[in-house]
C-alpha cells in the first residue's frame, strides 16, 4: 500500500509540475498574442500618423517656397519653378459638385427604390447589382469614360447644351465653347457614376433603420407612399443621409484615375465645364514621375497634403454624422 | 393641402422618378459591361497570357502585367490581412469599450476611404525614395496599406457578432484568453472574415494610382520584387493614353480581365458570406 502511496504522491507532483508548465505557457502565449494585437491596433494609428507626417515632410520646400499663396494662385508653371493650386483644387471641387448634384438625388432614388417600391424578389439581386457598380475598378471607368462616354457626349450632348444654355446669361459662359468630350463636365459625370452605389447602399441601409411603426402610423392617417418617404423617412433618417452623402463626396475628391482619363488635364481654370481643367489627383497622377527638381516634386506632395486634409476632413464629418445615427438606432 | 387628385399625382411621378433612378444605375452597369465585352473579348487570346508586352509593332501580351498584378496582390494581402486581423482581433476581444479602440475605428474609417494616390505617395515618400529606385515590394506594401483598414472593419464587425456566452462556456473549460480567441472566436466568424480578405483583394487588384509611383511598370517580364513591376492597371494605363490601336484593344482586353476578375471575387465572396451564414 505504502509503495503506491508514494507512487502516487510522485505523480501529483509530476501532475502539478506539469500543470504549472502549462499554465506558464498559456501565460506567456496570451501576453504575447494580447500584446500583437495591441500593436496591430497601434501600427493603424501609426499608418495615419505616417501618412501626414511624411506628406508634410515631402511638402516643406514648397510651403517654405510658396507660403500660403500656393492655396490662392493658379500659376502651374513646371518651367519657371512656379507653383499654385488653385486650378486643381477648383477642378477637384467643381467635379466633385456635379458628381454629388447628380448622383445624390439619383442614389437616393434607388434607396427609396430598394427599400419601398421593389418587388421582394428582385430586392437582393438588384441591390447586389448596385454594390458589383461599386466594385468596378476605377481604372475601367476611366478608359470607358475616354473611349466611349466621351466621345458620345461630345458628339450628341454637348452641342445640344450648347445651344440651348447659349442665350442664357450666366449658364451660356458654363456651357460655353467647342465641345471637346473630354472636361470637366464629362469628369464630373462618371464620378458620379462611381459614387452612386456608395449613395445607393448607405441610404438604403439607414431607410432599413426606420421603425415600421412609424411608416405604419403615416400610412394610418392616410398619407400617399410619396408622403411618407418625404416626411416620415427622409426627416428620420437625415442624420445618416448627410453622413453617406459626406462618405461619397471624400470618394469624389480622391478619385485619381476615372478623372485623370477624361479630365483632359489642362493647368488652368477653365471658364466653361466642358472645357479640359485638372484635378488634384488627376496632377499628381499625370506630373509625379515626370517631375523634376526637388520644387516640382514637392509642390505636387504638398498638393496631396491639401487632397488630404479636405478629405480628412469630409470623412470625419461624415463619420460623426453615421456614428450619432447609430447611436440613435441603440 | 393640395387636393387628394393632386397628391397622387404627384406620388405617382416621384415614385416614376425612384424606378427611374434605380434603371439608371443598373442601365450604366450593363452598359460598362456590355462594351468591355465588345472590345475586350476579341482580343483575348493564349497570347495574352503567354506573351510579354511588346512594341505596338509587334505581338504582344499582358503576361508580364497579369503576374506582376497577382505577386504585388498576394503579397499586398499577405502582409496587410495579418496586420488587419490582429488589430481588428484588439478591437473587439480586448479592448472593446477602450478609449484606444474608438480612436483606432474612427482613423480606421477615414483610412478606408482615404484617396490611394495619397497612399501612393506615403510610400514612395518612406520606401521608394529612400531606395532610389522603384519596386515591386513598395508597390505590394501600398496595396497592403489599402488592404488593412477593409480586413479590420470586417474582422472587427464579424467578431462583435460572436456570441458571447460562446467565448464563457470555452473560458469555463479553462481554456486561456488566445485559445478562445483562435479556436473559438475565429472559427465562429470564419465566413466574415474570410469574405472580408476576399473583398480586399477585389478592392486592391484594381488599384491603380497607388502604383504609379510604387511599382512604376516595366516594359519586361520581372519576378523580382526589388524591381520595378509591371501591373495590369499601370499597363491598361499606359496603354489606352497612347495612340496606337493595337495598344487600344489590349488595354480593352486587359481590363475585361481584371473587371471579371474583381466582380467573380466579389460575387463570390458574396456567396460564401450567405452560405456561412446560413450554417
Amino acid at each position: 500500500m505504502a509503495d503506491i502511496a508514494v507512487e502516487n504522491s510522485r505523480v501529483a507532483y509530476k501532475e502539478t509540475a506539469r500543470r504549472s508548465r502549462v499554465l506558464t505557457s498559456f501565460k506567456i502565449r496570451d501576453g504575447v498574442f494580447r500584446w500583437l494585437t495591441f500593436a496591430a491596433a497601434i501600427t493603424v494609428l501609426l499608418i495615419l500618423g505616417g501618412v501626414i507626417i511624411s506628406l508634410i515632410q515631402g511638402s516643406m520646400p514648397s510651403i517654405r517656397a510658396f507660403g500660403f499663396k500656393f492655396v490662392y494662385t493658379d500659376v502651374w508653371n513646371p518651367v519657371t519653378d512656379e507653383y499654385g493650386a488653385l486650378a486643381a483644387i477648383y477642378g477637384t471641387l467643381v467635379t466633385s459638385a456635379i458628381a454629388m448634384i447628380i448622383a445624390v438625388p439619383v442614389g437616393i432614388g434607388i434607396g427609396i427604390f430598394l427599400t419601398e417600391l421593389c418587388p421582394e424578389i428582385l430586392r437582393r439581386p438588384i441591390g447586389i447589382a448596385i454594390e458589383l457598380l461599386a466594385g468596378i475598378p476605377s481604372i475601367i471607368y476611366g478608359i470607358w469614360g475616354l473611349f466611349v462616354f466621351a466621345p458620345f457626349l461630345q458628339a450628341y450632348v454637348q452641342p445640344g447644351l450648347i445651344k440651348f444654355f447659349g442665350p442664357v446669361p450666366i449658364l451660356s459662359t458654363l456651357f460655353a465653347g467647342p465641345p471637346y468630350g473630354i472636361g470637366m463636365l464629362t469628369a464630373g459625370f462618371i464620378l458620379a457614376i462611381m459614387v452612386l452605389p456608395f449613395i445607393a447602399a448607405v441610404s438604403r441601409d439607414v431607410f432599413q433603420t426606420v421603425p415600421p411603426l412609424l411608416k405604419e402610423a403615416g400610412r394610418g392617417i392616410g398619407c400617399t407612399t410619396w408622403e411618407v418617404v418625404g416626411r416620415v423617412i427622409i426627416p428620420y433618417t437625415r442624420v445618416g443621409l448627410v453622413g453617406g452623402v459626406m462618405l461619397a463626396l471624400g470618394r469624389a475628391l480622391g478619385e485619381t484615375m476615372a478623372v485623370t482619363f477624361v479630365i483632359g488635364n489642362a493647368d488652368v481654370i477653365p471658364r466653361s465645364l466642358l472645357s479640359p481643367g485638372t484635378t488634384i489627383s488627376a496632377a499628381i497622377a499625370n506630373e509625379f514621375t515626370e517631375a523634376v527638381g526637388e520644387l516640382y516634386t514637392s509642390a505636387l506632395i504638398e498638393l496631396s497634403l491639401i487632397l488630404f486634409v479636405i478629405t480628412f476632413i469630409v470623412l470625419a464629418i461624415a463619420r460623426l454624422m453615421l456614428m450619432r445615427l447609430e447611436q440613435k438606432v441603440k | 393641402m393640395a387636393s387628394y387628385a393632386a397628391r397622387r399625382r404627384s406620388n405617382f411621378v416621384w415614385l416614376s422618378l425612384c424606378w427611374a433612378s434605380t434603371a439608371f444605375g443598373l442601365c450604366f452597369l450593363i452598359i460598362i459591361l456590355a462594351t468591355l465585352f465588345w472590345h475586350g473579348f476579341g482580343g483575348l487570346s493564349l497570347t495574352v497570357f503567354t506573351q510579354p508586352t511588346r512594341p505596338p509593332d509587334e505581338i504582344g501580351g499582358l503576361q508580364n502585367a497579369i503576374v506582376g498584378s497577382l505577386i504585388m496582390t498576394v503579397v499586398g494581402v499577405a502582409i496587410g490581412a495579418p496586420l488587419g486581423l490582429l488589430a481588428g482581433t484588439y478591437m473587439a476581444e480586448y479592448g472593446r469599450h477602450s478609449k484606444l479602440t474608438f480612436v483606432v475605428r474612427f482613423i480606421n474609417d477615414i483610412l478606408l476611404s482615404a484617396p490611394s494616390i495619397v497612399i501612393g505617395l506615403f510610400i514612395y515618400q518612406v520606401m521608394v525614395a529612400p531606395m532610389h529606385h522603384f519596386s515591386g515590394i513598395s508597390g505590394a506594401v501600398a496595396l497592403a496599406v489599402i488592404v488593412v483598414p477593409v480586413v479590420v472593419r470586417t474582422t472587427e464587425d464579424m467578431l462583435l457578432l460572436v456570441p458571447g456566452p460562446l467565448r464563457e462556456a470555452a473560458s469555463a473549460l479553462g481554456l486561456p484568453r488566445s485559445t478562445v480567441v483562435v479556436r473559438i472566436a475565429y472559427r465562429a466568424a470564419r465566413a466574415g472574415i474570410i469574405t472580408g480578405i476576399l473583398l480586399a483583394v477585389a478592392r486592391i487588384s484594381g488599384e491603380t494610382a497607388p502604383l504609379l509611383f510604387t511599382a512604376l511598370n516595366n516594359q519586361f517580364f520581372s519576378a523580382n520584387l526589388n524591381t520595378p513591376m509591371a501591373s495590369l492597371p499601370a499597363v491598361i494605363f499606359q496603354y489606352a493614353m497612347n495612340p496606337s490601336p493595337v495598344w487600344h484593344s489590349l488595354a480593352w482586353t486587359g481590363a475585361l480581365i481584371i473587371t471579371l476578375a474583381v466582380l467573380a471575387l466579389s460575387i463570390f465572396a458574396r456567396v460564401f458570406s450567405s452560405k456561412g451564414s446560413a450554417k
